[in-house]
């Protein structure tokens, strides 16, 4: 039982090089081992990193599953003409599950604050089911959230897509179990290791064309919770709120509803790239007020079958 | 005191890290209310990984609960503790991933809790990581729980280990105190099989030698504990010429045949219409184009015609790095096979040995039938006797002939195919397996290859195991 010897070593992969390699392997084996995979794909910055990967992983295949969408009904329009050119220039097929179906005959109720994240679960699972999907790819990342931080690369659900956190499955080496019976499914996050500043070099060494709201530009907003929020018929401002003009980015893309813009000059990849670098907000902070709800909001929509 | 042995291994270890850039992975671990979530919370907070918002989060949650004293009110537990019930308790359920970064270097920090769970926890965390650090108490110093994780750390040879003695502030910085607590932990650490130990005396709550050394601690002389986790190398299987320790080894995730369903620009899609390349993240070692291969099951043998990686082909690959490797032969390959430098692989067995780290509330019945999987292999298996359990408390083996959970014990176990067997000790990849439910799919133990049985046939080559020949 002695230990090996200690061997003086070079690592010669950059950190983005064992993490492009890591999802790499994480989609391989999804594939591999599952009938019907799909991908989550809202045209926002982790899911067209993970589509990019998935592109490179079946080289010079074709990406051999679908994309699945759920639409809130309160999407940038700027994202969704970019998900449908980035879905065709794949050459992939895209389903898309829309929450505005579910509110219009009734089976999804408003939410009184307006925001219909919370609200996508159930069209989700009904996809899944309708889809017959065995595995639901993810870009969720461990940094962003402090219930993602606890969740595993593999993460089985059941029929009703609860995440049980108190009885995940150990995740060995990097040898992942996909085993499950009838009715569960697993969700698979290949950059569940990345930060939010690993995205946006990746997406500057590799010269990923993301939805140009990402980058600095002028907008309508007002305050409200402490970030901007654009002026569109989902999100208009009350008559105590003013509405100016400002130069703005989005950190995050999302419900129109609940997602918010941050000042920002940064025009470019390499700008983005600087501004995350000093940043002293995380990116969910600083543009989500769903998650502020309260400190375990993540956790409790995961533990219904939220991503 | 080796105090003169850490300075040195330390300039050596700096003058091989990469620049910038590197990635390493760590694990936590230590006894409950050893002040874990503390050291983690102040690694992160004071190496400027906390961010305001999440500052002001766990400062208003601290507040609201009365948290108060010398960590400046603020109760660093929270920052880790993600889920509800954690928070309320108290206590720390499952693995935490958490991500930090230096100028120099990126971190992945697995925090394992500490408690009743806590093989199941190692092992998840130590079975990735580059390093693992143990907490213990100084008042209290080395306890019978620090003895059974420092077993798992060593059976599962994680390559560097670190003690940090924490709450050296209720010592008063007493070096004498210090020292018999560090000679304790050199004592067990020699005992459990681990050769080389980093022992670091540290406040998690006041911060001294977490990220800047400490002046309260003028009779240590070592780094901080970021200042040794930002000059440990990566093990990555590479000696310092860059030459591999390991063999190469690709275990086969699936055959890309695209068939002309290619990506690639029209004019070129005819050289495509026959590509079949294999792909895989390379387990360890590295190949060339033109070398040599031996390919299991089958025994063929074949040489290296081109490394694919996404539309660039490389003359070289290593661990561990996805790549996709053409053959000059049509050799029937499926997912489950192994790509291996010729020669290398031992030969096929249907039993072995192994050490089972189970992991399941159900216990371990002998005769059980399960599920293992070796890389990209996954067959049927008889656990066909349960031969000892280790004691962690002599760190003996006893006579046992069932495994509860937390157990690490002693099995021989047949497998339903050939399959090429290689003991854990001389490659971490491929020695190491999952033991899986046949029913309900879940993973029932962790468990490394310690004695490959008798040969069904012979292997390609020497059967010399992994090691590279001269």
């Amino acid at each position: 039982m002695r230990a090996p010897p200690m061997t003086i070593t070079t690592h010669r992969l950059s950190e983005l090089d064992v993490l492009e390699s890591e999802a790499i392997h994480i989609i391989r084996e999804v594939v591999a081992e599952f009938e019907r995979p799909v991908l989550m794909f809202s045209g926002g910055k982790d899911s067209v990193v993970v589509l990019h990967l998935a592109a490179k992983a079946f080289w010079p295949g074709k990406i051999p599953f679908t994309l699945l969408h759920v639409d809130t009904g309160h999407n940038f329009p700027e994202v969704l003409k970019f998900r449908d050119q980035t879905v065709a220039a794949h050459g992939v097929r895209l389903t898309v599950a829309k929450v505005q179906d579910y509110i219009d005959d009734g089976r999804l109720v408003e939410r009184a604050d307006g925001t219909r994240n919370p609200l996508q679960t159930l069209p989700l699972l009904d996809a899944i089911a309708a889809g017959r999907h065995d595995a639901v790819f993810g870009g969720a990342r461990r940094d962003e959230d402090k219930a993602r931080a606890k969740e595993r690369i593999l993460s089985l659900r059941d029929e009703f897509g609860q995440w049980d956190p108190r009885n995940q499955r150990p995740e060995l080496w990097n040898l992942y179990n996909g085993r499950h019976t009838v009715g569960q499914h697993v969700r698979a996050f290949p950059i569940s290791n990345w930060t939010e500043l690993n995205v946006w070099r990746y997406i500057e060494r590799e010269n990923i064309e993301l939805p140009p709201l990402y980058y600095a530009h002028q907008r309508e907003v007002y305050r409200r919770d402490n970030m901007w929020r654009s002026v569109s018929p989902v999100s208009l401002p009350r008559a105590d709120e003013t509405v100016e003009t400002r130069t703005v980015r989005y950190r995050t893309v999302g419900d129109m509803s609940c997602t918010g813009a941050v000042d920002s000059n940064a025009a470019s990849v390499a700008d983005v790239v600087r501004e995350v670098g000093v940043s002293t907000i995380t990116e969910r902070g600083a543009t989500r007020a769903d998650d502020r709800i309260s400190e375990a909001a993540m956790e409790d929509r995961k533990k219904e079958g939220y991503f | 005191m080796t105090l003169t042995i850490d300075t040195q291994a330390k300039a050596e270890e700096a003058a091989v890290a990469a620049p910038v850039g590197t990635l390493f992975r760590f694990a936590t671990a230590g006894s409950v209310d050893d002040g874990k979530s503390t050291l983690v919370g102040r690694l992160l907070h004071d190496s400027k990984a906390i961010l305001a918002d999440q500052l002001e989060a766990v400062t208003r949650t601290s507040t609201e609960r009365g948290f108060g004293g010398e960590g400046g009110g603020i109760d660093f537990a929270l920052l880790t503790d993600g889920l509800r019930a954690e928070r309320e308790q108290g206590i720390t359920i499952d693995v935490a991933y958490r991500y930090f970064a230096t100028p120099t270097r990126s971190f992945i920090l697995a925090d394992c809790p500490g408690h009743v769970q806590y093989t199941r926890n190692m092992v998840t965390g130590a079975t990735t990581a580059d390093a693992v650090i143990m907490l213990i108490d100084a008042r209290k110093g080395v306890l019978e729980q620090t003895r059974r994780h420092l077993s798992v750390v060593a059976l599962l040879r994680v390559p560097h280990v670190i003690i940090a003695v924490n709450k050296i502030d209720l010592l008063d910085y007493d070096e004498a105190a210090y020292m018999e607590v560090e000679a304790s932990v050199r004592l067990v650490t020699a005992e459990v099989g681990i050769e080389a130990v980093h022992v670091i005396p540290v406040s998690a709550l006041v911060g001294d030698n977490v990220v800047d050394r400490s002046e309260r601690t003028p009779w240590y002389g070592g780094p901080s504990l970021l200042e040794l986790l930002e000059t440990l190398t990566v093990i990555d299987d590479l000696d310092a010429s860059g030459r591999a320790t390991e063999a190469f080894r690709l275990p086969v995730q699936l055959v890309l045949r695209p068939q002309g369903a290619v990506v690639v620009a029209p004019e070129l899609a005819d050289s495509y219409r026959d590509y079949r390349a294999y792909a895989g993240q390379v387990a360890s070692g590295s190949i060339k184009v033109g070398d040599t291969v031996s390919v299991e099951p089958g025994g063929g043998t074949s040489t290296v015609t081109g490394i694919d990686f996404a539309g660039v082909a490389l003359d070289e690959a290593f661990a561990p790095q996805s790549i996709a490797v053409r053959l000059a032969d049509d050799l029937d390959i499926a997912r489950g096979a192994v790509i291996a430098a010729a020669g290398s692989l031992p030969p096929v067995t249907r039993t072995l040995e192994a050490d089972l780290f189970w992991l399941d509330p159900r216990p371990l019945a002998p005769g059980a039938r399960v599920l293992v999987k070796f890389g990209t292999t996954v067959m049927q298996a008889l656990i066909s006797e349960v031969t000892g359990r280790l004691d962690l408390t002599t760190l003996g083996a006893q006579p046992a002939t069932s495994l509860a959970v937390n157990d690490i014990g002693q099995a021989s176990i047949r497998l339903s195919r050939d399959l090429p067997v290689e003991r854990y000790a001389q490659n971490r990849r491929s020695g190491a397996f999952l033991v899986i439910h046949p029913q309900d799919g879940a993973t029932l133990a962790a468990g490394i290859v310690t004695a490959p049985g008798e040969p069904t046939r012979a292997g390609d080559g020497s059967g010399a195991g992994s090691e590279v020949s001269p």
